[in-house]
């Protein structure tokens, strides 16, 4: 047991217990605790294993830097791979380790650590390559064994996003961040003000300081009551700005908003200008054996003697090469800790260093070697740094200091610069590259007066206002002389915890020729995972630079990149989940096909149709021949409301439309209608559809489904950009117009039945043309086109309309056995037909000559969209030899063919000449049919063509017409 | 997330946009170009490092096609370079 809890102080409430459990035991925590802090406060020191060797691990930070001591959350919390230092400790909480089973003293993965020699850097690459490293990566990543993601959602409680606007962002209510908030918001700009911590304070926290003459905390205190009580200033706490997007634009994560069932808030900002005002991270040293458990970071255990109220280790030492490590021997002596000495590597320490503990032996110009001990540290053995005679110092707890890293996360991933300092021996911010800056220990002003100084001027500038007076606050003024690592270490000195990265590996990565700091990190994988390297990616730049002779500025850093801490992905998706993320379009009918048993499939653009109506105990098969027999031999209707529909208006739209289709659009005459295609200016078919005049300046045309929105942005684009002047407007009425297409021999008769006003004889209402009336008492718009190759009336009435035409229509059909049609039985119909289907027989291969429709690209036109195209990629095949082309196909012997398989010269296992793009069961022709795209399949109509199967089978198949029943079309015209 | 300025809107997020690509040179009388000065003028798409003028739709917003200088290398949105940006 070493760790204990002090009687007194801290931001923790004494009288508020906590119980939770550690792998399966119970203890008992105080609120205002962290799951690690209550840990050491129970006398825990063993809290993890590694990733790859398994070695015993404890709690080194006391926040989101810490790189080992990672646990899973279960029960009702359940969450995997959490920082222990970031996890509020809450009553009732549940935690276990990861990396080892069944405990953390008792690990069988730790005979990994027996064999730890042969598992050097790039290992798994180098062993792991044949026939990929895919197939091993599952196994390896288990026995690795970091936590699963939760199998299932949290049972209660839900997630939301939001935007926020606003002139100032900073991020960091430390000293710097609120002095900049006050400056800002006292002169009158809208500030956010987003902390991480749970609550405001930052680095003060964990510090025994004073600013004006009172404990930093109550000044703390009252500037967050002041900039509450501002109207224009929003203030999170345990609020993360994890990502820096494009003009400055920030994600944020708010994991406790006050709001019942709220698990977390997800914030979108856009900024005017950003202080990263984010403070600093300490890093560790690198020395034999110092991932033991016991070896701290010497600002963790600042935290949890004075904010914690836990001292970690009952015999310290402490390790530094810089200045801050004294306060922490000072504040240890204050809680009633023992210290047996500070190491400093530096043979100079400054006296006001010294002077905050003259009581302490000081062993300058000495460094720590070595822990010892094995679940927990027992002794360091140090030796002077010149080289000279060693010696074992008996302690339980390791203070460590190499010195402060400005936390630049968010400033780099605005791309903004940076420069390595010599005197601080760190990387700074440098040059923004948005409207950024940078305040406080995040800027390298470390001490507290510099950092309150930092965030008001910093804030001045932005809100452009005088500087004003910044209170007293006496600090030790930093000074450091870096130290990479302990050229004496003897056994493994980590650099990266978390990933189990040590000096060594590094040095073999540069070795192995792996020189950039880049390619250091993915060979070695030091600086990614859970922490992204917080405490070890510098010494990995130092020890690359000591190795290479190198300065740290010029080997440079890896590149930052979201996001600062883990996310999770319900705050990403806010509530946008399952139906808000992609929301079903319905027709005024999807419950009466619900209703009907309908199989529902989504027909593009997210619309849903009903695919076929299967009746109890019917095979898909038998419920979609019998549709298409409804539609061939009597009468079908189908719902075709999601068509995308657009209506044109103008003086120019005629001549618009013969800019956008292939064939001439403008001689159409009010009433008619015409099929055409459009093409894309590369000459690729975007689209086919009808295209109706409805009088002299109103036109409607439509799209395919899937494409409405692609027609949509297309035609605008070349209204806008290609065409300005022209008077034309656009309007899209896809959702104005809903229709049921009756279809089938008998569609007349039940058009009469319904009752209307428009004239249906042939000759009155031809084929392609369109009426405006009424069907059945209500107005309605009807067009005479075909999709099935039957005679078809799609009767448009508007939404509010459409339920009870429907009815009506059924009524109505009930004596002609009236079905309701489905999808698949749309797509038989249209492949017996022949007619195209914009995904299977239009790819972006074919043009319209290929598909037998050389008729609509109009050689009386000078210019169309794509027409020099066509003819210029025609002339470059002379003429179109060896295009594929659209033909049908007769299986022979009559079986179904998969859509897709291939064509093969001969069967033969070759390169393919086509493919078959559909083939299903004619009711018409009682076989199966096709309908494939083949190499001069024009020509060879009448021949017989090998699909060949994966496997080797080969099908025969008799090339015909695309046309597999009424090529003259009759039915549809009648 | 770009911060895109509508002549009509005002500066919109990206999200409310769809990108039409790169301006090319305006499209030339057929008539007047021979098969390789069209087949240049179809395929040759400005992709410069650097500032490039682009096309966006203000699909939900206004509707408008727009076009804008953006700096590849930054996503800046930067002055026309005639314009002395
Ligand atoms: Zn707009």
């Amino acid at each position: 047991m070493a760790g204990k809890r002090l009687a007194k102080g801290g931001r923790i409430d004494h009288d508020r217990p906590l119980r939770f459990t550690f792998n399966g035991r119970a203890y008992s925590g105080l609120a205002g605790d962290t799951l690690a802090s209550a840990l050491l406060a129970n006398g825990l020191r063993l809290t993890a294993r590694s990733f790859k060797y398994h070695r015993p691990r404890g709690i080194v930070g006391a926040g989101v830097e810490e790189p080992s001591a990672l646990v899973e959350l279960t029960g009702a919390d359940a969450a995997g791979n959490l920082q222990a230092t970031t996890v509020p400790l809450t009553d009732g909480l549940e935690a276990r380790s990861v990396n080892c089973w069944p405990s953390p003293a008792f690990d069988l993965g730790a005979v990994a650590q027996l064999a730890g020699r042969f598992i050097p850097a790039g290992f798994y690459y180098k062993t792991f390559k044949w026939p990929n490293w895919q197939l091993y990566a599952p196994a390896i990543r288990r026995a690795a064994g970091l936590a699963a993601a939760p199998r299932t959602p949290p049972a209660e409680g839900r997630y939301e996003a939001r935007y926020g606007h606003c002139d100032l962002l900073i991020a960091g209510a430390g000293p710097a961040g609120l002095m900049a908030a006050q400056v800002a918001a006292r002169a009158g700009l809208r500030v956010m003000i987003v902390d991480e911590g749970t609550e405001p304070g930052g680095a003060l926290l964990s510090r025994r300081l004073q600013i004006a003459g009172a404990p930093a905390l109550q000044w703390v205190e009252e500037a967050v009551a002041e900039l509450a009580a501002l109207p224009d200033v929003i203030h999170l706490q345990q609020a993360t700005v994890w990502a820096c997007r494009e003009h400055n634009y920030l994600m944020a994560t708010e994991r406790a908003p006050e709001r019942p069932g709220l698990m977390e808030r997800s914030w979108r900002i856009r900024a005017g200008h950003v202080i990263t005002a984010t403070g600093a991270m300490e890093r560790a040293i690198p020395f034999g054996n110092n991932d033991r458990p016991g070896v701290m970071l010497a600002s963790a255990v600042q935290s949890y003697v004075n904010r914690y109220a836990v001292l970690p280790g009952r015999r310290a030492v402490i390790f530094a090469n810089n200045n801050s490590a004294y306060a922490v021997a000072a504040d240890l002596l204050a809680a009633g800790g023992q210290v047996v000495a500070i190491i400093d590597s530096r043979a100079d320490v400054p006296e006001a260093a010294r002077a905050l503990v003259p009581q302490l032996t000081v062993r300058a110009g000495h460094v720590v070697i070595s822990a010892h001990g094995a679940r927990a540290l027992r002794g360091v053995r140090i030796a002077p740094l010149a080289g000279g005679p060693e010696e074992t110092l008996a302690c339980d707890l390791l203070a460590v200091s190499g010195g402060w890293n400005p936390a630049v996360h968010l400033w780099s991933q605005s791309r903004s610069t940076l420069r390595y300092d010599e005197a601080l021996a760190a990387f700074l911010p440098d040059r923004p590259a948005q409207a950024f800056s940078a305040a406080g220990a995040a800027a390298g002003a470390f001490a507290l007066e510099d950092a309150l100084r930092s965030g008001a001027e910093v804030a001045a500038r932005i809100a452009n206002v005088a500087v004003p007076e910044i209170p007293d606050a006496q600090d030790l003024p930093y000074a450091i002389a870096p130290h990479w690592r302990v050229e004496a270490a003897r056994g493994k000195a980590f650099l990266d915890l978390q990933n189990d990265v040590t000096v060594d590996d590094v040095h073999l990565a540069l070795r192995e020729g792996y020189s950039d700091v880049e390619l250091v990190k993915r060979y070695t994988t030091a600086g990614m995972g859970i922490d992204q390297g917080k405490t070890g990616n510098v010494n990995v730049i130092g020890t690359v630079a000591l190795a290479r002779g190198l300065e740290p500025g010029a080997v440079g850093t890896t590149t930052f990149r979201a996001p600062w801490t883990p996310v999770s992905f319900g705050a990403i998706a806010g509530m946008r989940d399952g139906q808000l993320a992609l929301p079903w379009r319905h027709t005024p009918v999807t419950q009466w096909n619900l209703d009907r048993g309908a199989v529902m499939y989504e027909a593009g653009a997210r619309w849903r149709r009903p695919g076929y109506f299967p009746r109890p105990g019917e095979t898909m098969q038998e419920a979609v021949d019998r549709e298409c027999r409804a539609v061939r031999f009597g009468v079908g209707v189908y719902d075709g409301s999601p068509l995308g529909k657009f209506e044109l208006k103008g003086r120019c739209v005629g001549r618009f439309l013969d800019f956008l289709y292939s064939n001439i659009m403008s001689s159409l005459t009010p009433g008619n209608g015409r099929y055409g295609l459009m093409l894309s200016d590369d000459g690729l078919i975007m689209d086919d559809g009808v295209c109706f005049r409805l009088d002299a300046g109103r036109w409607m045309i439509s799209t395919s489904t899937g494409h409405a929105e692609a027609i949509h942005s297309h035609m605008e684009e070349q209204l806008q950009m290609r065409c300005p002047g022209w008077n034309v407007l656009i309007t899209p009425v896809t959702s104005q117009w809903t229709n049921a297409t009756i279809c089938g021999p008998q569609a007349r008769a039940v058009m009469e039945a319904l009752g209307t006003d428009i004239d249906l004889s042939p000759e009155a209402f031809p084929f392609m043309s369109l009426r405006d009336g009424h069907v059945a008492g209500l107005p309605a718009r009807v067009v005479r086109v075909s999709f099935t190759g039957e005679l078809s009336f799609e009767v448009n009435v508007a939404p509010r309309h459409m339920r009870e035409l429907w009815d009506r229509v059924m009524e109505a059909g009930a004596d002609f056995g009236i079905l309701p049609v489905g999808s698949e039985a749309s797509h038989v119909l249209r492949v017996e037909k022949g007619f195209l289907s914009l995904g299977h027989e239009v790819d972006g291969t074919v043009d319209a000559h290929d598909l037998g429709m050389g008729w609509v690209m109009s050689r009386k036109k000078d210019d169309y969209l794509g027409k020099r195209a066509v003819a210029i990629r025609r002339a470059g095949s002379h003429g179109g030899a060896g295009r594929r082309e659209l033909v049908g196909v007769l299986p022979e012997p009559d079986c179904p063919i998969p859509e897709g398989a291939p064509l093969t010269p001969g069967g033969r296992r070759e390169a393919t000449e086509g493919f078959v793009t559909a083939c299903v069961w004619s009711v018409v022709q009682e076989r199966w049919v096709g309908l494939a795209l083949l190499e001069n399949g024009h020509a060879r109509q009448g021949e017989t063509a090998y699909v060949r199967l994966k496997g080797g089978a080969v099908i025969p198949v008799r090339v015909s017409a695309p046309c597999h029943y009424d090529p003259d079309g009759q039915r549809l015209r009648s | 997330m770009l911060l895109i300025t509508c002549p009509f809107c005002g500066p919109r997020n990206e999200s409310e946009f769809v990108y039409g690509g790169p301006v090319k040179p305006p499209r030339p009388d057929p008539a007047t170009r021979d098969d390789a000065e069209w087949t240049e003028w179809l395929t040759h798409v400005p992709n410069p490092v650097g500032p490039v003028e682009e096309q966006w739709w203000h699909a939900r917003g206004c509707g408008t096609w727009l076009t804008i200088w953006r700096d590849t290398r930054s996503h800046d949105i930067v002055g026309a370079p005639h314009d002395g940006g």
